[in-house]
């Protein structure tokens, strides 16, 4: 069953003069219990489609479709919230806010959810727990190394229980240590706890984690391989 | 309440930014408070008066004295039921820098008129019995350290020379715009050494019926309009709004100056917020991304801006109350019952509020806005 549909989603945008044409009818689906690899040159639209995948970027055509929900028509307010539900996101640069702590950057999902405190306690200690840093939950980012930060965005992208992990380049600045400890951990969400995954990578070591992999070039789906679940 | 972590580590992210911020709010609106505080008291002061008592005084001006055998007419004047003179002397102590008002008084009449003089009764008997004796404020005795008994040498300016007086008496005013910072002596005792050549500079009228005060007014002036020295009767109130008028248009100065003030501040405690905004473009963009709704992120900045401009304001305006309400400052007797009163507070509060909406509302507005897309692309 398609978690995710791509229905002929049409993309441009305008650079100066020029209209780009991003997708020109596009159409895609990603399974339930999925882990999908988006590879493809820069410029293909990988980051574009997850972008509209999380309801961030709006096609200029089509339908975006995610368990059930038509994304694209929901309004600025509805997709916040409907975010907060249903999309965890993990960025390449981890993108933890520096002021806060390992556990409140895990929480900052949960406070848009109405939780207790002991609730929203008891949840970000087991996410820490999953991504293996409860020993790390005061630790603020600067005291984290590349992976550790990481792993934490990932904590913090699935401690709200979400539909959908969406990743861009999650080991894009990653040593290859780290990025096997991330890609690990993935893999782990992915056959443990049935989590979702869509990941944007360049790096074809982090594709063979993945259980299907898309090609991209110049908005175009090329090729697919492996099995959607 | 669970957003408030996000708030205070937002605000001690530059703490030494934010501490300068608060600072300036702070500043801000205690140099606001002080300046209208300057309003209010003389506006206090300027209400000050015996409903029932009148001032009279030369035509020409306050510094040209009137002929003693006035008194006796104006306490014949019908409505008039009590009459007391005084006359200021301008005498310095020690090396002046320390100015108070002193004054030559009649006694009995005087104190008669001011019970707002609070004096202990043997005190009062002591003063009124000894020629020589000096009655002063409270807080003149104190800034001197001098005490009951002790003979004070004040150095004429207007009547040259040494005068020496003994205090026997401290009075406490019973009305906070009343000056505690005043010496006052006999009359007798200044006319007796000026050989019976003194004149009173101005009466003081007791009067039956306050409503009648501007026939009463009428009546003495007319009675004195061709005589030697032409009188200018009024009402105590008049007779001290007079005094504040000759400030010049205080009112609109420290008003101007304090918005002045508060306006600049803004301008600062503005580009702060815009400033903490800016650098915060590419974690709004992640907020937005978890879930967090434009409406929120626009209150967390509002919040923010409020954090400080109530940390601030009460710095300042509590700072300014405090010092003010009990650190007993009169401007050297010119400003009597100098405080804060709950109505600028009321002003410096919404100033806060005011100033919080002003400096917030921008980068508040830009958080809110902010288009999520082309901010990851340039995390990214």
């Amino acid at each position: 069953m398609a978690l995710v549909e791509i229905r002929d989603v049409h993309k441009s945008f305008q650079r100066d003069t020029q209209t780009v044409e991003v997708y020109v009818g596009l159409d895609v689906d990603f399974e339930e219990g999925s882990f999908t690899a988006l590879m493809g040159p820069s410029g293909s639209g990988k980051s574009t489609l997850l972008n509209l995948i999380a309801g961030l970027d709006r096609p200029t055509s089509g339908a975006v479709r995610v368990a059930g929900a038509e994304v694209s028509a929901l309004n600025a307010a509805q997709l916040a919230v409907w975010r907060a539900r249903h999309i965890g996101f993990v960025f390449q640069s981890y993108n933890l806010l520096p002021v806060l702590t390992a556990y409140q950057n895990v929480e900052l999902p949960l406070l848009l959810v109405p939780l207790s405190k002991k609730e929203r306690r008891e949840r970000v200690t087991v996410a820490l727990g999953v991504v293996g840093l409860e020993d790390r939950m005061d630790h603020y980012p600067r005291q984290l190394s590349g992976g550790q930060e990481q792993r934490t965005a990932i904590a913090r992208a699935i401690v709200a229980d979400p539909t959908l992990i969406l990743l861009d380049e999650p080991t894009g600045q990653l040593d290859a240590k780290s990025s096997q400890e991330v890609l690990k951990l993935l893999r782990r969400l992915n056959d443990e706890f049935r989590k979702t995954i869509i990941i944007v990578t360049h790096d074809a070591h982090a594709a063979e984690q993945a259980t299907a992999v898309l090609h991209l070039e110049k908005g175009v789906l090329v090729e697919r391989q492996g099995t959607p679940a | 309440m669970k957003y408030l972590p996000l708030v205070l580590a937002n605000l001690g992210r530059h703490k030494r930014r934010t501490v300068l911020t608060i600072v300036s709010v702070a500043l801000a609106l205690f140099l606001f408070a002080s300046l209208r505080s300057v309003v209010t008291t003389l506006d206090a002061s300027s209400r000050f008066g015996g409903a029932d008592r009148m001032i009279v005084q030369n035509a020409t001006g306050i510094v040209f004295p009137l002929p003693m055998s006035y008194a006796a007419r104006l306490q014949a004047t019908p409505g008039v039921t009590a009459v007391s003179w005084a006359n200021w002397f301008g005498g310095r102590y020690g090396d002046g820098k320390r100015f108070f008002a002193n004054f030559a008084v009649d006694p009995a009449s005087y104190l008669a008129m001011y019970p707002e003089f609070v004096i202990p009764e043997d005190q009062k008997q002591a003063f009124l019995r000894e020629r020589s004796a000096a009655l002063v404020g409270r807080r003149l005795l104190e800034v001197f350290g001098w005490r009951v008994g002790q003979d004070v040498t004040l150095q004429g300016t207007i009547f040259p020379g040494p005068w020496t007086f003994t205090i026997r008496a401290v009075y406490t005013p019973s009305d906070k715009v009343i000056s505690d910072d005043v010496l006052m002596f006999h009359y007798d005792y200044l006319d007796e050494r000026l050989d019976r050549r003194m004149s009173p500079g101005w009466y003081v009228l007791r009067i039956a019926d306050p409503a009648l005060a501007p026939q009463v007014a009428r009546r003495i002036d007319d009675e004195f309009r061709n005589s030697s020295s032409a009188t200018k009767t009024g009402t105590e109130q008049a007779f001290q709004a007079g005094f504040v008028t000759m400030w010049g248009n205080v009112r609109f100065l420290m008003n101007s100056i304090g918005m002045a003030v508060v306006f600049a501040i803004l301008l600062v405690t503005a580009n702060a917020m815009m400033m903490s905004a800016r650098e915060r473009t590419s974690e709004v963009a992640v907020l937005k991304t978890i879930g967090f709704t434009d409406r929120t992120l626009f209150l967390l900045v509002m919040v923010e801006a409020g954090c400080i401009a109530c940390a601030g304001a009460l710095l300042g305006l509590g700072g300014a109350k405090l010092l003010y309400g009990t650190g007993d400052f009169n401007f050297v007797g010119f400003l009597p019952g100098f405080d804060v009163t709950p109505g600028t507070l009321g002003i410096g509060a919404g100033l806060a509020l005011a100033l919080t909406v002003a400096s917030g509302v921008v980068p508040a507005m830009r958080a809110a806005r902010l288009p999520v897309v082309q901010a990851l692309r340039k995390v990214e």
